[in-house]
């Protein structure tokens, strides 16, 4: 039975029995007082049938295959000689068999019987999960029978049943960003064995490249990470030197000086810069700001490239103007108009007001703002992919060449790789460095936000 | 009654389409109290803040009329707002302290008009203020601390405080007491009648018991315009308008 037939067949008992509990909730309603509306007790007998039952088929269908290769593997010697270590691929063939990929071929015993087990494996999983669906939906619909009487409180325990749902609802992102992390980790942990982590992150040699041949020409691979990171903060203090000042005057020039009128232009016109996508940034980057320093760089006399730090930290720079501008003039905007008013009362102009008492009280909430825009800088792909060059340079000039963790992390994974190479575990390292890095800054942030909202209320 | 500081002649406000403040004279002396009262929504709160040209902060205001500080015209070109407001200064219905020190609560004005030129000018303009607010003793010893941490009567007295210390010569109060308890109440009216040796005050409160405690005058507010103005003893005992007495007697507002 598919996924979608189960679903259905769920659905259809949910509804059935929704409608059993409203209508019989109407027909006990005329005689006695009931606890809840007769809403609650269809709602409650929905949830009991429905959601256990889904669940349960949700969590077998995914763990399905591993079940049914269980069962293969412990049944599968009995019928056939297969040593331990040649399972995995007598079983990916049996899998391309069942799937026709393979043509199945009677003289071969592995076809004939490895595929019984095979068939039969996959027969006694579909069935316990029919009969295990069967008595879950049975115990649910005589529980919502059994329930569905005048002196049960269906309000109280459908309100209750809601909580649950929506707790499980919000545990799956914290579950995937675990999962994320826990990937990273592991892929990381592989290339610290092959790499020593105190060379990649204090090495300051970047050359990702491992010899695939033993007689190949090429070293075994510098991995050092300082000039990868060194790349991503060179670019992400140009980003915040553009955006730190434009972002923040143009919040207070809306928030404390634009009439109402102008800042209902302003202030969408300026948030659209954070809806253009990366990439069409990353040309502009790469064919205009790229070339006109050159050209600038021409006229001055000096010999530079078009690749080049300052040309991305510009333009990432306006890009993350919106973060620095919109939660700025938000926190702006929450500093209470009395304590302007209050220094308006002693006299001072509306700057002395503005940098005295309004920028003051609204700094932690600037800072949290900044805060994010350097960890979407520090994250960001595509216009470093496009516009700043690929070689690991260890440089303070920003208008050499650099690159950044992000641009490195899509080089080594692009192409053809062996996944198991030195070259391609460490873009998860990398990747595991910037995750932690982001992730601390988010969480100051958060924290630096928290504690200003503390300060109001 | 001498010449008076402030001279109100004729004042219309509008937020908006709405009138808010209808024709108002007003005058008022030196080292007087004043008190405005009546109900909600009667434009009291409106009216002192044109003293200061506070309606300014508010985009949709408007004001016609004349409102002379010692026969200059406040609404004029030539004013200096800023100016002004070191002059009329403003205490409000909520306290509003700084998110800084309390020393810093103080100086704050001093400091923005440049009134002094050492730091020991500055410490005795600060101690003299927290004296004259009454909140020199609780707070000698912890000038440091952030104005926020002390209690809502200590906050207003500080208020006060910075209020002073820029050296005004009128002193607005718009419902200073509203969110205070009784003892913190009776403090500050304490202190008003202090301050009446120095300044002139215009006070606005929903309190008839307050405003017959702390002023001299009283001016009775409806609906934007003002419908009775006198000594405080004669408003609360023999009130000349229906309106009036029927609001100091508790028939509405």
């Amino acid at each position: 039975m598919s996924l979608s037939a189960y679903f259905v067949i769920n659905l259809i008992l949910a509804l059935l029995l929704y409608l059993y509990g409203r209508s019989r909730a109407i027909a006990f309603s005329s005689s006695r007082k009931l606890f809840a509306t007769k809403g609650y007790f269809g709602l409650h007998n929905l949830l009991v049938a429905f959601v256990p039952s889904f669940l349960f088929v949700l969590i077998y269908t995914l763990a399905e295959p591993g079940m049914i290769r269980y069962l293969v593997q412990s049944a599968l010697p009995s019928v056939l000689d297969v040593e331990p270590e040649s399972f995995q691929f007598i079983y990916n063939e049996l899998l391309n068999v069942h799937a026709e990929i393979i043509p199945f071929d009677a003289s071969n015993t592995t076809h004939t019987l490895g595929l019984a087990v095979y068939v039969g494996a996959i027969n006694t999983v579909s069935i316990s999960k029919m009969l295990l669906f069967g008595s879950i939906v049975l115990i649910a619909t005589m529980y919502a029978l059994y329930r569905t009487n005048p002196s049960f409180n269906a309000r109280v325990h459908a309100e209750l049943m809601i909580k649950w749902i929506l707790m499980l609802l919000s545990m799956i992102s914290v579950i995937t960003t675990f999962g994320i992390l826990l990937s990273v980790l592991f892929e990381s942990i592989r290339f610290f064995g092959q790499v020593s982590i105190f060379d990649f992150l204090f090495g300051t040699q970047w050359s990702p490249q491992t010899a695939i041949r033993e007689d190949q020409v090429g070293s075994s691979g510098a991995f050092g990470a300082v000039p990868v990171f060194g790349g991503t903060l060179l670019i992400a203090l140009v980003a915040m030197a553009v955006a730190i000042p434009f972002g923040l005057f143009s919040a207070i020039f809306l928030s404390e000086y634009a009439k109402s009128s102008t800042k209902d232009i302003l202030k969408p016109i300026l948030e659209i810069l954070a809806g253009i996508p990366t990439v069409v940034y990353g040309y502009f980057a790469a064919l205009v700001i790229g070339p006109f320093i050159r050209e600038l760089g021409d006229n001055l006399g000096w010999q530079l490239t078009s690749e080049s730090a300052l040309a991305v930290g510009l333009v990432m720079g306006v890009m993350i103007i919106p973060f620095v501008s919109s939660i700025s003039s938000d926190v702006i905007s929450a500093v209470p108009m009395s304590l302007r008013e209050g220094s308006y009362g002693c006299g001072a102009t509306k700057s002395e007001t503005i940098r005295n008492v309004v920028l003051p009280a609204a700094l932690p909430g600037i800072i949290a703002g900044v805060l994010l825009a350097v960890s979407r800088a520090i994250g960001e792909t595509m216009i470093v992919v496009m516009a700043a060059g690929l070689a690991a340079n260890l440089t303070f000039n920003p208008l050499e060449p650099v690159t950044t963790v992000t641009a490195q992390i899509v080089t080594l994974l692009v192409g053809d790789q062996e996944f198991d190479s030195a070259k391609t575990l460490a873009a998860f390292a990398l990747g595991l460095v910037l995750f932690v890095v982001t992730l601390l800054l988010n969480i100051y942030a958060l924290h630096v936000v928290r504690k200003y909202r503390e300060q109001y209320e | 009654m001498d010449k008076p500081i402030f001279q109100v002649k004729g004042v219309d406000v509008f937020y908006g389409d709405n009138h808010a403040i209808k024709s108002v004279n007003l005058d008022i002396a030196r080292n007087e109290v004043i008190s405005l009262i009546g109900p909600s929504g009667c434009g009291k709160s409106t009216f002192i803040r044109c003293l200061n040209r506070m309606n300014d902060t508010i985009e949709s205001a408007r004001i016609s009329g004349e409102v002379l500080l010692e026969g200059e015209d406040i609404y004029s070109k030539e004013m200096d707002v800023v100016m002004l407001r070191a002059r009329v200064g403003m205490v409000f219905q909520k306290p509003n302290p700084f998110p800084k020190s309390i020393y810093d609560n103080v100086a704050y004005g001093p400091r923005i008009h440049g009134l002094v030129d050492t730091r020991s000018d500055l410490d005795d303009i600060v101690k003299e203020s927290l004296q004259k607010a009454g909140l020199w003793e609780e707070v000698k010893d912890r000038l440091t601390a952030i104005g926020t941490s002390l209690s809502g009567g200590q906050q207003q007295r500080l208020c006060i405080a910075r209020t002073i210390a820029v050296g005004p010569e009128v002193i607005l109060m718009d419902e200073p007491c509203s969110a205070l308890d009784p003892i913190a109440t009776a403090k500050i009216e304490d202190l008003i009648d202090e301050l009446r040796e120095k300044y002139a005050i215009v006070i606005v409160t929903h309190s008839m018991q307050q405003a017959a405690r702390v002023s001299q005058r009283t001016a009775y507010f409806h609906l934007g315009e003002i419908i009775e103005v006198g000594d405080t003893d004669q408003i609360f005992t023999n009130p000349k308008e229906r309106l009036t007495e029927d609001y100091i007697t508790g028939r509405f507002g």
